[in-house]
């Protein structure tokens, strides 16, 4: 059996009938890799899934019908014929239309974090902060190159140009971008960066966007102490990082508007204040002067005098009754004083001293006269008596010729002739010697003669 | 949410007082004296407005991030910044 051979033309020509009748106008589903925009604006790429990848074209015509343009890593559905290039011997699909795989699901996600962040209450105007109108330094988040910084800046030299701004650089789409957008804003709010922040990108799909729909940046916005202003993307379709920021501004350039007062203005409104002050304590300084003037031309201020007159005699008056007062007080007080002078002199203790010094001299003087009296009196009694008791003095009388007669026998005196009888012996005492006797009579005082005794 | 901690006089607030001020000034009650007083206060809160305006030095810079895209910070904790410059870019 003979084998029929091909030429490599007609192989392919029938490979190529064979392939473009089997897929035509079908529908493929995979991602969308080695994206190459030509300048004539057809656009060449691979579909692939995990296994295998098919070249495909989109060309200029249909690409321009597209929501926006396709870019790497879209997750697609084509419609598309297979097309054999034959001087190459490869086949492609020829794109005539392109759905964005997940769109839909992502605004499905995008209404049920919307709605999830709003039960949190994160919309709400009572946690927007106030923006404030002259900021020291102005926060940007946003990517260092594209225009939107570069129109901020624009603004910003025009309205204040000795504003402070800082940039936190980032990326604002595509893998990790909510990521650094939210740090950026935390660090900003830790290292108290700024006074106000402006995040923010240019305008783009919904997948470009999709950074400010995360919920991580939510979360950051509504976490920040800094007040912010989100200006994303275009005036239609918000995002939920505008409704959670502060402020919303529609572009980049309404934000920087919105950022920072404008310094000529205020420089010209303070100006009018100056001049509205000046008028107003000008027109103060007038009514006052002329108020003074109509004060001055009153009769009464322009003959003082009369104003003090009635003054100066109370004065005068006041001060001769003070006068007066005073005088009489003066007096009362020495008059008081000289009473209390001598007061004290009666108390002084020297001559209190001198009082009893003299009535004891007295009493002295009084006691030795008495006791003079007295011992004269005694005196005189005492030379009485002995003058008595002289006279009485037996040896007296014996010198005038008294004698004493004593009894022999027991030496008493004699003076009764009863003690004696005759014929005793007595004892004759003269002034001068004795004389012993013997009794030879005796007569009795009633003169009858005692006779011997009987013995 | 926290407000902001230090809060240097707001234009706005100044304006306010500023046309608090004028009007007690235009009211034919107030004395002289408190007149007086009160243009002296209006001027300082012009003067201090005008401070405001012309104080700030013109700086645009940019924040320098490390590789773990945390912000660089010098030894004393304080971010790092370079001049931003104004290049063309996509």
């Amino acid at each position: 059996m003979q084998e029929s051979i091909y030429s490599v033309s007609q192989l392919t020509l029938l490979i190529k009938q064979l392939l473009e009748n089997r897929f035509n106008e079908i529908l493929i589903e995979g991602e969308i890799s080695n994206l190459k925009k030509q300048s004539s604006g057809h656009y060449y790429f691979s579909i692939k899934d995990a296994q295998a990848q098919i070249s495909a074209v989109l060309f200029k015509g249909k690409a321009s019908a597209l929501i926006r343009p396709p870019k790497e890593g879209d997750q697609v559905v084509a419609k598309a014929s297979i097309s054999v290039y034959a001087p190459r011997g490869n086949y492609q699909l020829i794109v005539s239309e392109l759905k964005y795989k997940g769109v839909g699901d992502l605004l499905l996600r995008l209404e049920e974090l919307k709605k999830e962040i709003h039960k949190r209450g994160w919309f709400s105007s009572k946690f927007k902060k106030s923006i404030p109108t002259l900021p020291q330094r102005i926060g940007v988040v946003t990517s260092p190159t594209g225009a939107v910084i570069q129109d901020i800046l624009n603004v910003l030299h025009r309205r204040f140009p000795n504003f402070h701004l800082t940039l936190y650089p980032v990326k604002v789409q595509g893998e990790g971008a909510a990521k650094e957008i939210a740090t950026a804003i935390d660090e900003m709010n830790t290292h108290q960066l700024a006074d106000v922040l402006i995040i923010g990108r240019g305008g783009g799909s919904i997948e470009d966007l999709w950074a400010f729909n995360e919920e991580c940046v939510a979360e950051a916005i509504f976490n920040s102490s800094i007040p912010i202003i989100a200006a994303v993307g275009h005036e239609t379709d918000h995002c939920i990082a505008e409704y959670v920021a502060d402020l919303r501004a529609p572009t980049p350039t309404a934000a920087a508007q919105l950022v920072i007062l404008d310094k000529h203005e205020a420089v010209q409104k303070l100006k009018q204040w100056e001049a509205r002050f000046s008028h107003s304590l000008e027109v103060k300084l007038k009514h006052a002067k002329q108020h003074l003037e109509s004060i001055l031309k009153q009769p009464l201020l322009r003959t003082p005098q009369l104003l003090i007159a009635p003054y100066y005699q109370w004065l005068d008056d006041t001060k001769g009754k003070l006068d007066n007062l005073i005088t009489q007080e003066i007096k009362e007080k020495k008059l008081k004083l000289k009473a209390l002078q001598q007061k004290t002199y009666a108390l002084n203790p020297q001559l209190k001293l001198q009082q009893v010094k003299n009535t004891l001299t007295n009493y002295h003087r009084l006691l030795t006269q008495a006791i003079n009296k007295i011992v004269e009196k005694e005196k005189a009694r005492l030379r009485h008596i002995t003058q008595a008791l002289r006279l009485i003095d037996p040896k007296n009388l014996l010198q005038q010729g008294y004698s004493i007669v004593f009894s022999e026998k027991d030496h008493t005196v004699i003076v009764d002739t009863d003690q004696i009888n005759v014929n005793d012996k007595i004892c004759i005492q003269l002034a001068k010697g004795k004389i012993l006797s013997t009794v030879k009579e005796i007569n009795t005082s009633d003169g009858k003669q005692k006779e011997t005794s009987r013995v | 949410v926290t407000e902001n901690k230090k809060k240097p006089l707001e234009f706005e607030t100044a304006f306010e007082q500023l046309e608090e001020i004028l009007e007690k000034m235009n009211t034919g009650t107030v004395s002289l004296d408190e007149s007086l007083s009160l243009y002296e206060k209006a001027d300082k809160l012009i003067v201090s407005c005008h401070e405001r305006l012309q104080k700030a030095e013109k700086r645009i810079e940019t924040l320098i991030k490390n590789r773990e895209g945390k912000l660089d910070l010098s030894p004393e904790k304080t971010p790092q910044t370079v001049p931003f410059n104004v290049e063309e870019n996509d």
